[in-house]
């Protein structure tokens, strides 16, 4: 690294300081702005709605429910990957980016296509009595599949990079399987975990097109903060959507702020 | 890697193994797999000429080409503004680096339909720049397809950057100085001697923003509306089609988008193990 001598790489820095600032800080705070346009009583005001409430409470539970599956399996997935060899792992490999490129559209369309009233397992649906479709298990598989790779793939380098001899060297001293994974691996990729965990969430709340179509937003019922941006959006209510949009950033900045930290932290473990 | 010491130790406790194996395949196939077999078949019903049929009406035409022709805009602005921005971080200091990086996040963050409520406060045609571009220019953001370019460029920046970005710090100034030293221009240096090392790291982050745009859908929602023919992309067409309760339309246009981003997947899948072999 260097300091920038002459006038082509002050430029180029000038560059891209503006094109930064007009494509995504400008934005930023023009919703900041356009909030609390009327003041931070009217800001407030349209945040303490019980229709308000109901929608981040229902966005917190599905996040937090997709948190602790893809937290699980998701590191089951990522040990397997690594320190298995098997035919097809590539494949599986390659098939954990999907929910990257796969729209949401399509994923709450799949929701419907499996368990809506002609879908592959409508009969199952319909003998346990059970709604997933149009009802929150939908939504909760959507949430569940979009954010399923952000786990894997943090802590996948995480456990390559340890290798599988201190693993070995528990067991061959007598521990077993679950005291190896408690006490050896564990503590070595727990901060690649915390990193993906903070990624689901961030993820799983700004969830948006899947949960429209697997959920139907129904006020009350379905209804998640994105949801709700769009329905007020809709109502021309813009001072309630901005504000519960305001609050979405607010939460996403201070995941990013504390993944920073993380990153920070474990440089210096390293 | 893969040597005879796990071979032997997964010989020594098999069941343990084969269970964890069996759990992670199951999961894979059942939250992947078996949704992506639902809309495939179901929009394959019909053999290839049903979907045909279906993609072929104008509608689903035109909102494939809006689709299409938006995102490879915003992969060419987006590739040459992330390599560019990739190259300033790695290579100089000053002051406000550390906030334009974290900056660079933002858009994995923040939820899509967030950011395309952000470009509508500040584009929207009742706001000051919007109005002016307007009135003034001509130039309309919202409901059109500067604002569909503009909201893919918000949500798929850091792909080329933090693809690059690795790939940049492991370079040695060395190799730079190197060629600068034997006369060449820093133009020349750059196409000469860092262009041919940051080429798949470029042309994979520029594929994965390119897949990501085609699926975009909340941003776009909110900035450019639902118009068929006009303003509305792939992805809002499915969305129309489900709730026209279409389903063999909505199916056709999720299995050509699915088709679409699946190979994209896939090619980058590749070229980053070739290069990893490369690299070993």
């Amino acid at each position: 690294m260097r300091e920038p001598k002459g006038w082509v790489p002050k430029l180029l820095i000038g560059i891209a300081v503006l094109y930064l600032a007009v494509l995504i800080l400008l934005p930023v705070l023009a919703i900041f702005q356009g909030a609390f346009a009327q003041g931070a009583a009217v800001f407030f005001e349209s945040l303490n709605d019980p229709q308000v409430i109901a929608a981040f409470w229902l966005s917190i539970q599905l996040a937090i429910a997709a948190v602790v599956i893809n937290t699980i399996f998701g590191t089951t997935v990522a040990w397997v990957l690594v320190r298995q060899e098997f035919f097809g792992r590539a494949f599986f490999n390659a098939l954990v980016d999907l929910p990257f490129v796969v729209s949401p559209v399509i994923t709450g369309y799949m929701v419907i296509l499996l368990f809506g009233r002609q879908g592959w397992f409508a009969p199952l649906v319909k003998a346990t009595d059970t709604q997933i479709a149009f009802a929150v298990p939908g939504m909760l598989l959507v949430t569940v599949f979009v954010s399923l790779p952000f786990v894997i793939r943090e802590v996948m380098p995480v456990l390559r990079e340890i290798g599988h001899e201190p693993e070995q060297a528990a067991h061959t001293l007598g521990a077993s399987s679950w005291r190896t994974f408690v006490r050896v691996t564990m503590p070595g990729i727990r901060w690649g975990l915390l990193y993906g965990i903070s990624l689901t969430l961030a993820r799983a709340l700004g969830e948006f097109g899947g949960v429209l179509v697997a959920g139907g937003a129904v006020t009350g019922k379905t209804e998640t903060a994105t949801l709700y941006i769009f329905a007020a959006l809709d109502e021309r209510q813009y001072i309630s959507a901005y504000a519960v949009a305001v609050v979405l950033a607010l939460f996403s900045f201070t995941v990013l702020i504390g993944m920073e930290i993380l990153r920070k932290r474990t440089e210096i473990t390293q | 890697m893969f040597d005879a010491s796990i071979k032997k130790r997964q010989a020594s406790r098999p069941w343990g193994q084969w269970s964890l194996r069996a759990v992670a395949l199951i999961y894979l196939s059942a939250m992947l797999l078996l949704p992506l077999a639902a809309v495939v078949s179901d929009g394959l019903s019909g053999g290839i000429q049903g979907l045909w049929q279906d993609i072929s009406r104008p509608a689903a035409m035109a909102a494939l080409r809006l689709s299409l022709w938006t995102a490879a805009v915003m992969t060419g602005i987006n590739t040459v503004m992330g390599v560019l921005a990739a190259y300033v971080l790695v290579r100089y200091r000053f002051p406000g680096k550390a906030f334009l990086n974290a900056l660079i996040d933002v858009p994995f963050a923040i939820p899509t339909l967030v950011t395309g409520l952000m470009l509508v406060v500040l584009y929207g045609p009742q706001t000051a720049i919007g109005g002016f571009l307007d009135r003034r220019l001509g130039i309309d953001i919202i409901f059109a397809p500067p604002g569909i370019i503009l909201a893919l460029l918000f949500v798929s920046f850091p792909f080329v950057v933090r693809t690059v970005q690795p790939v940049l710090t492991e370079i040695d100034l060395d190799q730079e100085d190197a060629a600068a030293t034997l006369g060449a221009s820093s133009w020349t240096t750059f196409r000469r001697v860092l262009l041919p090392a940051l080429a798949p790291a470029v042309i994979s982050g520029a594929l994965l923003s390119f897949a990501r745009a085609l699926g975009e859908f909340g941003s776009i929602i909110v900035v450019a509306g639902n118009f068929p023919l006009r303003s509305q992309t792939a992805a809002v067409y499915v969305l129309s089609q489900i709730e026209s309760d279409n389903q063999r339309g909505a199916s056709a246009m999720s299995v050509v988008l699915l088709a679409m981003a699946f190979t994209l997947v896939f090619v980058v899948d590749f070229i980053q193990r070739r290069q990893e072999r490369r690299n070993a």
